[in-house]
């Protein structure tokens, strides 16, 4: 198989409300946490990716605050919550070209200590923006764009709030043994019922946390992480695709990973079975249950049978996921969750995920980001990683 | 139980030239769509190019305003109100409000029709959808 490139060090910063540091300190730290744990310098980073929460235009402020001297390669693609997946695979690529040796990504905000009402509050993007004089009117938010898609499933497919509340209570079972986790608590599925309605169907219990804080990731060219002291943690796939509200012709039941997911198994010449463990983006219940039929784990519409009676909990059901508590219980730093997704398959590929939720010889992993709005417009990146 | 939709004040929307036909006719209580005249299909939101063939080959054509709800949401707080899908019998769905209603009856495939709301500061109004 063709040598691609490598996941070499990863770090999650472990803040959860960063009231005494400013976002551009947050990338910062956590860059170089991703370096320690790499093994690597300040200058060995000569590629940088960033997406929207980096301060500045673009990534240049943040290339400026850390001081980044070897730059030869630069992204910048803003795909919300899902740009850091996203990243991974244009690191690989842009690796297997040539640009670059060695990759950092990073990710940072502090939503929680500005006060900001994520997900029920309507926010605008800015003027100019075409779609948006056809939504704000009505007072769309992120919570009832997303509970849109929860009524059409469930509608369609005879999904039920009991089953997406399992997917709160497996991410609760592997929070509890997360130190830093927001909410450590294991809840059960009629705590999450009888939690209050935030936008029919969605429960309080069925929605992510707002967290500050962030993370990064380091990918390199075969040579230089063979050389690291590191677990080898290879991208053996990856894909990215987007999905738009088609002019009108909308369909809810599905997100872009339908795209993006058989785009990296492809690459990676294997099959959703093959995959020992998940990291799904979870900023609401309803996104993993429809990015966990995308992606083909289970049809299309069978996702509530597939998460129901603990489906998703390490070392009871078929499929572990989500092993640090997920947006749903751990932390969702700047409103964005896909770096934290890639962190947790890492270290389950490295078999360093928390001792109770770790999965026996994980060494096929995939990490799945959906960002912008499920409903609406968004992109979805996939990784798959292998331990070798 | 019923709980009736509270009856918000929508924000004006940001006009422009490229929507300026939409809200033209709102004004005058008309719901619009585009045409793309190189496929002859409906498309929403209306905008000056073809979603379908990036050509300016577009027209702006009333709709009847009536539909059906492809899918809803109750933005639960002290003043309730429903967000909604609505598929529109030219076929394209849109987002809007779905108001005059109790907001624990609602149901996808359940059949509306437009109505339009006044918006603050003079905006142009807004089509919402009330139980037909």
């Amino acid at each position: 198989m063709t040598e691609t490139a490598y996941i070499v060090g990863a770090f999650e910063h472990p803040t959860r409300k960063a009231e005494t540091k400013s976002t551009a300190q947050l990338h910062a730290e956590v860059a170089y946490g991703a370096l320690q744990d790499a093994g690597l310098t300040h200058d060995d980073i000569d590629g940088y990716f960033c997406a929207g929460d980096a301060p500045g235009m673009g990534g240049l402020s943040m290339i400026d605050y850390m001081g980044l001297r070897k730059l030869r390669h630069y992204d910048t693609t803003e795909s919300g919550g899902s740009s850091y997946v996203i990243h991974v695979g244009h690191a690989v690529e842009a690796i297997m070209a040539g640009k670059c040796n060695v990759a950092l990504i990073t990710l940072a905000g502090r939503p929680r200590a500005e006060g900001m009402q994520t997900g029920t509050a309507v926010r605008s993007f800015g003027s100019g923006v075409p779609d948006e004089p056809f939504e704000l009117p009505y007072g769309r938010t992120i919570a009832t764009m997303h509970a849109m898609v929860a009524t059409r499933h469930m509608y369609q497919y005879g999904t039920t709030s009991e089953q997406l509340a399992w997917i709160k209570v497996a991410a609760s079972h592997h929070a509890q043994h997360n130190p830093h986790a927001m909410l450590p608590k294991v809840v059960t599925v009629e705590d999450v019922v009888n939690s209050p309605m935030v936008a029919d169907p969605l429960h309080r219990l069925d929605c992510c946390v707002i967290s500050d804080g962030g993370g990064a990731l380091i990918v390199a060219r075969p040579e230089i992480a063979k050389s690291l002291r590191r677990p080898l943690v290879k991208v053996r796939g990856w894909g990215e695709a987007y999905k738009h509200q088609s002019a009108g012709a909308i369909d809810l039941t599905y997100s872009a990973a339908a795209m993006s997911g058989p785009m990296a198994f492809e690459k990676a010449g294997v099959k959703p079975a093959d995959i020992k463990y998940a990291s799904i983006y979870d900023s609401f219940a309803i996104s993993v249950l429809v990015q966990l039929e995308d992606l083909g784990f289970c049809e299309k519409g069978q996702g509530g049978r597939f998460v129901q009676d603990g489906g998703l909990i390490s070392g009871v059901g078929k499929l572990p996921f989500n092993t640090d508590g997920g947006g749903l219980c751990n932390n969702h730093p700047s409103n964005r969750g896909g770096m934290t997704k890639v962190i947790e398959a890492v270290r389950q590929a490295r078999g360093e995920a928390h001792p109770k939720v770790q999965v026996p010889n994980a060494d096929l992993v995939l990490a799945n980001g959906k960002g912008g709005n499920l409903g609406t417009r968004h992109g979805c990146g996939t990784v798959i990683l292998e331990r070798v | 139980m019923a709980t009736m939709a509270f009856d918000r004040t929508p924000s004006a929307p940001q006009e422009s030239p490229d929507n300026k036909p939409y809200w033209d006719g709102a004004r005058e209580g008309k719901l619009i769509l585009g045409r793309c005249n190189d496929t002859s299909k409906f498309f929403h939101y209306p905008r000056h190019v073809s979603p379908f063939t990036l050509s300016n080959n577009v027209e702006f054509v009333q709709a009847k305003g009536t539909g059906t709800i492809y899918s809803w949401s109750v933005a639960r707080g002290k003043e309730p109100y429903a967000v909604a899908y609505v598929q529109l019998d030219e076929g394209p769905i849109m987002l809007t409000n779905i108001v005059n209603c109790d907001l624990d009856a609602l149901a996808c495939g359940q059949k509306v029709k437009v109505t339009f709301r006044a918006t603050e500061e003079n905006g142009a109004p807004v089509p919402m959808f009330e139980p037909a």
